[in-house]
């Protein structure tokens, strides 16, 4: 593994490595030290350009544990707002000599393109509406921590799937790894060629509700009813959000998880979202033993 | 400006790929036709054994980005560049800056091209002013203007306004024009990226329907029939669009096609590498719609490939696919993509390459002089064409001044031996002259 | 010379067998209950993999003896490694505090074989990001010699002379089926330089 660009390059076992290894070092956060000396003397650029402080954060605290030394450089009060080309920015980070590139650009295939033009690791933190490899990783953490396997796992992913690389991402990756994925969604917000995916589809989230073990919802803009994606936030909701009285009807155990930020009274309820089956926190705190482990195993070997 | 009046006789090519012949090139015709011709005093031989000869090729469909993006190219490095291709004649897209909408531009873009030397250019004039899509430009002056405009065309943009477009139409017919639509409706291809499909769901690119080429198709071949006038498609993509065409032929609609080169042998799969060398308009569409083309290309539906030699500067590809520039180059490999994807694959002829390259687009624009075949007593604008002469592409070696080739790294078939413009060499033993 | 079985592949040679990595565990466990007075504030520490089961193995010895429950635990080494950059990233071992923590106590680190010393320089490293122990000792199983650093091994199953050219293998029951010491000619390519540099090491020799 040179870089991480996308969920889909990952076999099974790299995948695995990467849950185990962020398995052990989940304990790191929990000991009177929280740092480890593996990557003292290396240098992380965490290349931003889309606001995305989570995201950002994350990723810092992870190359923090790891020692390595953290360079932030976001689109603003740049010379990338100036108008320098990706390219030349890349140019640079390679000029300081960056290990590691942390990029999230608005721009699908962003992380690719960058990845032809740097030495060092990249690191594909979101580009655009294609992937979003680490947050698929930590939910798939997630899930496994929660329910002990991804083998056989029913997950239904819900919501604007069309834009969404967090789906794109977790749809090849649970895949490999074993879970059934059922997209739900409005049909305006599915891909078109949505049925040549390695997972089923369904409009009707009352329906995929008693079968799943996880669901999964993403967020919606609101910016998505004016292009009539669909008719009104209250028809959205009305067939896709999750409540209370929906939660009641899904498995015993299982859980409800959000890439966050969520959208309360959109697509999920106040009640649903302060549930203790739901996952929001832990995965925020999973991110971080996630990308460590990615940050450890992309630049902390030769 | 190439010097060289001396006669030229052609020793052993085969014309349209048939038995060898020799050909003599003077004062501008072809004079003399035969086995073993006697060479004239003075004359230069040029040996063509192996090598076809076919009329000079003509191109329908060229951005020249002169005036305005000198950078990317000029009418004097895009026309060297049709010379390496085959080209003796070019259309000179209007979409340049300021757009050819007056008799003003296209009569300096025409000028440009005399001055060079190396192909006819002629312009095309825009439909529309600034191709704004808003009202006509002053056709009636372009048409009239030492350019002597016939087509007309506002590429890049569609002309999407129903009316409008049927105004366009109808007011050509006065000139013998023809409006050579960009197929493309505006809002199901907002922000369009690539084509919609497989690969483009996966790549989380906004996908270019096919049905937004195909609809506009549609509704063109109707109203041109409506009205009785000429309509010319330019760069069909689609499988659906290739069956609208055969259609609207078939219903007795004065319509014409043409298609790329680039769309006869690539398809989206190649968008996987977000490498902007394979982001154009329309797009790379699927292998499915390559064999639609290539077989409409074959039994006539589509009329003529045309390049849509559209050069870029480095930097507008060398950034991220969605803040790329749209096109590719194609002057200089579209006689050997043909090769690869219609000669050597046995679905044309070399004398049906002729007639889709040369003949027909000279007739779609009303070029004289140019498509008119390798008799004595015609024009000799003759291209020499060694279809054995495996050719690895290189965009840093050609005569455009972009190297924006998506053929790049590919071995094609063969190359131009030599091209001449009435007579005059462009381009001998593969070099421009 | 016996034929090579299934537990002593061709070309390398027992050096302990399993009743005699026995009897050398039985006399480390005595040894450490004398020089810690009886064992009292002692935590065993394996280093995975194969001083995992050394460890708890030595801590059953000690409860025999002295009916004392030693609190035994595992301290993965790979993040601390000083040569980490000279191979692909490894998988991570599991470490494993037990409750109570490491402050103040008596912290027996056991490993298979020591070798450079590199491994426990890091096991020292990693021991002072955890807590501060008291005192830290080290048992091996095996010390074969070929020190690069200023540490030695306070407990020493057996010392063993070998050349740089060979290799020591330990078998334990509980990872490979069977308890044995090998010795036998290394494994992969000549040896570059310093000893890191042997990204094949196998385990078991630090």
């Amino acid at each position: 593994m040179r870089h991480l660009l996308s969920t889909g390059d990952l076999s099974r076992d790299e995948a695995t490595l990467i849950l185990d290894t962020a398995e052990e070092l989940a304990r790191v956060g929990d000991r009177s030290v929280k740092k480890l000396p593996t990557l003292r003397g290396r240098t992380v650029v965490n290349l931003f350009y889309e606001d995305s402080t989570r995201t950002r954060t994350s990723f810092e605290l992870a190359a923090k544990r790891l020692s390595a030394d953290v360079i932030n450089f976001s689109a603003k009060g740049s010379s990338v707002s100036k108008g320098e080309s990706l390219k030349d920015t890349a140019l640079t980070l390679q000029a300081m000599g960056a290990d590691g590139v942390v990029i999230r650009h608005s721009a699908s295939g962003a992380a690719h393109r960058l990845a032809n033009w740097v030495d060092g690791a990249v690191l594909n933190a979101g580009d655009g509406t294609h992937e979003h490899p680490t947050q698929a990783l930590l939910d798939a953490f997630t899930m496994r921590s929660r329910l002990g396997r991804l083998e056989g796992l029913r997950v239904a992913i819900v919501g604007d799937i069309l834009h969404s690389r967090v789906a794109r991402s977790n749809v090849l990756l649970l895949t490999t790894l074993g879970a059934h994925v059922t997209l739900v969604a409005p049909p305006t917000l599915l891909p078109v060629s949505v049925h040549t995916w390695s997972c089923e589809v369904s409009y009707d989230l009352d329906d995929v509700l008693p079968k799943s073990d996880v669901v999964m919802l993403l967020r919606v803009q609101a910016e998505r009813m004016q292009e009539s994606f669909f008719p009104s936030e209250r028809e959205y909701s009305r067939r896709f959000g999750l409540d209370g009285e929906r939660l009641g009807r899904m498995p015993q155990d299982a859980i409800v998880m959000h890439p966050g930020p969520m959208v309360r009274g959109m697509e999920i309820s106040a009640e649903v979202a302060d549930s203790p089956r739901c996952t929001v926190t832990e995965q925020v705190a999973n991110g971080v033993s996630l990308r460590m482990a990615v940050l450890y195993l992309l630049l902390g070997g030769s | 400006m190439p010097d060289t009046h001396a006669p030229h006789l052609i020793r052993g090519a085969r014309p349209l790929g048939g038995d060898p012949v020799d050909l003599l090139l003077s004062e501008g015709r072809i004079t003399e036709a035969g086995p073993g011709l006697a060479a004239p005093e003075g004359a230069e031989v040029v040996d063509a054994a192996g090598l076809i000869a076919l009329p000079g090729l003509v191109d329908l469909h060229t951005h020249l980005r002169e005036p305005g993006r000198e950078d990317a190219e000029t009418v004097a490095t895009g026309s060297r560049s049709a010379a390496m291709g085959g080209y003796t004649a070019v259309h000179a897209m209007a979409n340049t800056d300021p757009v050819a909408d007056t008799a003003g531009v296209v009569e300096q873009v025409w000028r440009l091209g005399r001055e060079a030397g190396y192909c006819d250019v002629r312009p095309v004039g825009a439909v529309t002013v600034g191709l704004a899509g808003e009202r006509l430009s002053e056709i009636g002056a372009m048409a009239d203007s030492a350019a002597r405009v016939r087509v007309f065309s506002d590429d890049g943009i569609c002309v999407s306004d129903a009316l409008l477009m049927r105004r366009a139409l109808e007011y050509v017919k006065a000139f013998d024009g023809v409006v050579a639509q960009h197929a493309q409706e505006p809002r199901l291809t907002e922000g369009a990226q690539m084509n919609e499909g497989r690969v483009s769901d996966r790549l989380g690119l906004p996908g270019w329907p096919a049905v937004a080429e195909e609809a506009i198709i549609a509704r063109d071949c109707l109203l041109a029939q409506h009205v009785g006038s000429r309509l010319h498609v330019c760069h069909v993509s689609t499988k659906g669009s290739v069956d609208i065409i055969r259609w609207a032929k078939a219903r007795g609609c004065d319509v014409t096609a043409e298609v790329t080169p680039h769309h006869l042998l690539l398809t989206d799969e190649l968008v996987e590498s977000y490498d902007p060398v394979y982001k154009v308009n329309p797009p790379l569409r699927t292998a499915e719609d390559v064999r639609a083309l290539r077989e409409g290309l074959a039994d006539g539906t589509i009329d003529i490939v045309a390049t849509d030699h559209a050069p870029h500067p480095a930097e507008a590809k060398e950034t991220e696919w969605s803040t790329a520039a749209m096109g590719m180059v194609g002057l200089e490999t579209a006689l050997s993509v043909v090769q690869e994807a219609m000669v050597d694959t046995g679905l044309l002829t070399w004398a049906e390459v002729a007639e889709r390259m040369s003949t027909v687009p000279a007739r779609i624009g009303r070029v004289d002089g140019h498509g008119r075949g390798l008799a004595v007593g015609e024009p000799a604008n003759v291209v020499l064409y060694d279809p054995a002469a495996p050719v690895a592409v290189d965009g840093a070696a050609m005569a455009t001044k972009s190297g924006n080739t998506p053929f790049r790294g590919m071995t094609l078939p063969g190359r131009v031996q030599a091209t001449f413009l009435r007579g005059v060499p462009t381009v001998l033993e593969g070099e421009i002259k | 010379m016996p034929p090579a079985s299934p537990e002593v592949p061709e070309g390398t040679r027992a050096v302990l067998d399993g009743p005699e990595i026995n009897r050398a565990l039985t006399r480390i466990a005595h040894e450490v209950l004398e020089r810690t007075k009886g064992g009292e504030g002692v935590t065993l520490l394996g280093i995975p993999s194969r001083g995992v089961p050394l460890a708890q193995r030595l801590a059953r010895r000690i409860e025999r003896v002295e009916d004392l429950a030693v609190p035994v635990g595992s301290l993965d080494i790979t993040m601390y490694r000083d040569d980490l950059r000279m191979a692909p990233a490894r998988a991570l071992g599991r470490t494993e505090i037990p409750v109570g923590g490491l402050d103040d106590r008596v912290v027996v680190l056991v490993d298979d074989v020591l070798f450079s010393g590199r491994t426990v320089r890091a096991a020292l490293d990693a021991l002072g990001d955890l807590g501060r122990p008291r005192a830290v000792q080290l048992a091996v199983l095996v010390d074969r010699g070929h020190r690069e650093l200023p540490i030695r091994a306070d407990y020493v199953g057996k010392n063993l002379p070998t050349s740089l050219r060979e290799n020591v293998t330990v078998r334990l029951e509980e990872t490979d089926g069977h308890d044995a010491v090998l010795l036998g000619p290394a494994h992969r390519g000549p040896r570059a330089g310093s000893p890191p540099a042997r990204a094949a090491a196998t385990e078991g020799n630090d």
